[in-house]
């Protein structure tokens, strides 16, 4: 029974002694972001790499949720005569719930292991080392830029996804269950509003800082071997979605 | 050695990793414009001991002083100041891959100097030329094999011309030849700039040519550390198992 006690107590003070690194890490990469000089040229390379790799993943998986929506959206809806609210259910439960959360799941699993492994790497060959030897903080050179690319090039992939994802829904239900089309938009018109809009942003912004962050974290402090690399990449990826989930949640109940 | 040469001294170093006791009790120092060479089997600690000496890694227990200043105490701001004093050249010279080999050697100087781009590219090219990389900076790190990552790892290093350059095994893994050029490179570059130099090394007994002082490191402490002539015909067991390469003796392998 104290054996188990005590078991307990240790894990508990492990989690909270981790957690309480990852968020002096993410303090101090937020600190040194706005401390001059910044890194402008950096920080515009990661919103390249960040939304480029992403693009693609991000389109194709808006444009077939959409377009399950359609086919969803129509089933449930036509058992009330509802058909022609198919535009608003799409859209509001996009903007405000899919659009965030799917986007940051297909960031997590394409931009966000790619950091963790990156800065693993650095970190078992030493590259990681060679920076503070030179004298040059390795956070606000290496994750203060990708933090600051992350709050901008999140929201705006987000956006796409969305965007993608009510023409998905349009294609299914108005292309092929007959929807009118007029219906489709004068519905999402008239039901979505600033705050939806806004909400999906907030939450945008808050998923691109916690995968940065996350996977920051997880590559820079990767054991300094090849099995650390790949251990920290998928951990990154698991505690990523964890986190976007459980702060979703948290968002979704102090927003609604 | 007088105490008032000595650049850096190690005093009583303890390290462990986990339950893994690395280093127990280091003493040692190392005089101030002459290279310093420090032996020892694979994974007994060398690279360990030397990033203890610009602070990479802070020891369990001891102090490292340079110049009297115990830097195992040093407040964030001077921990900076006291590192752009070191040169390092890495294990697997830890380029920065994103960047090719000029970047990465022009880096120190653009992110530590106020100096005009002008003036960087000179001195950039004058250090990638005394390695003999000219005609090599557009490459990038991954593009080049493994003895020119260490000769651009050098020049990165030299760059700042540092007071203290630290090498970490910068000729294993090369062929002779290139080994022989390596070393004949730091004794060139340290005559020329007069830093103090730390070097890890075993490839024995080439790495002896150029140093003028050697200390052997096992079972976590310094065995022996001796003027090199006197260290190669050292009758301590440890460094007649270390020399001739036998599994049997004072030092424990596996
Ligand atoms: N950051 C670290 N975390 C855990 N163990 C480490 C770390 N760095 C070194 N070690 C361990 O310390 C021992 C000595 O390593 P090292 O100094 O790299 O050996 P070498 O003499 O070959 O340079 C090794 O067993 C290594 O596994
Ligand atoms: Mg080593």
């Amino acid at each position: 029974m104290f054996e188990l006690l005590g078991q307990i107590g240790r894990f508990t003070l492990t989690q909270l002694a981790a957690m309480g690194k990852m968020f002096i890490f993410l303090l101090s990469a937020l600190g040194l972001a706005f401390r001059r000089p910044a890194k402008i040229r950096l920080i515009i390379y990661h919103i390249k790499t960040f939304g480029v790799d992403s693009l693609s993943v991000v389109v194709l998986s808006g444009f077939f949720t959409g377009m399950v929506m359609g086919f969803q959206g129509y089933y449930s809806l036509r058992k009330f005569n509802a058909e022609s609210w198919l535009g608003s259910a799409t859209a509001l439960s996009l903007l405000r719930e899919l659009g965030p959360v799917l986007a940051a799941f297909m960031v997590t699993g394409r931009t966000g292991s790619a950091m963790a492994a990156e800065l693993g790497t650095m970190r078992a060959t030493e590259q990681i080392d060679a920076l503070y030897s030179m004298a040059i903080n390795p956070i606000k050179y290496l994750v203060s830029p990708r933090i600051i690319a992350s709050l901008i090039a999140m929201p705006l992939l987000t956006a796409i996804f969305d965007v993608v994802g009510i023409y998905g829904a349009y294609l299914v239900g108005v292309g092929l269950l007959g929807v009118s089309s007029g219906s489709y938009f004068s519905g999402m018109e008239s039901s979505v509003v600033f705050h939806d809009v806004y909400s999906g942003f907030i939450k945008a912004v808050s998923f691109g800082l916690i995968i940065t962050w996350v996977c920051c974290y997880k590559g820079f402090h990767a054991p300094p071997m090849a099995t650390g690399v790949s251990q920290a990449t998928t951990e990154s990826v698991v505690l990523s979605f964890v986190f976007i989930l459980v702060w979703d949640y948290f968002l979704t109940s102090i927003m609604l | 050695m007088s105490a008032a040469r000595a650049m850096i001294r190690v005093v009583d170093l303890y390290k462990s990793f986990g339950k893994q006791q690395v280093l127990k009790g280091v003493t040692m120092e190392f005089t101030k414009g002459k290279i310093t060479t420090i032996v020892g089997t694979s994974g007994c600690g060398k690279t360990v001991l030397l990033k203890h000496l610009n602070a990479l890694l802070l020891p369990d227990r001891g102090q490292v002083f340079i110049d009297s200043v115990d830097i195992t105490r040093l407040k964030q701001k001077d921990l900076y100041e006291m590192r752009g004093r070191f040169g390092v050249l890495f294990q697997g010279a830890a380029l920065l891959d994103s960047m090719t080999v000029f970047d990465n050697v022009a880096f120190p100087l653009r992110e530590k100097t106020t100096m005009a781009e002008a003036e960087i590219r000179k001195k950039a090219d004058e250090r990638l030329d005394q390695v003999g990389l000219e005609g090599m900076g557009h490459k990038y790190p991954a593009e080049l094999s493994g003895g020119m990552r260490k000769r651009a790892g050098l020049a990165r290093a030299l760059v700042m011309d540092p007071e203290i350059v630290l090498f970490d095994e910068p000729t294993t893994g090369l062929d002779p030849v290139l080994a022989t050029g390596i070393h004949q490179l730091i004794a060139r570059t340290q005559q020329t700039f007069g830093f103090t130099g730390v070097v890890v090394s075993h490839t024995i007994p080439q790495v002896f040519e150029i140093s003028d002082y050697v200390a052997i490191l096992a079972n976590g402490v310094i065995e022996e550390f001796k003027p090199t002539k006197e260290f190669q015909s050292s009758q301590n067991p440890v460094v007649q198992q270390f020399i001739q390469g036998q599994t049997e003796g004072p030092i424990q392998v596996l």
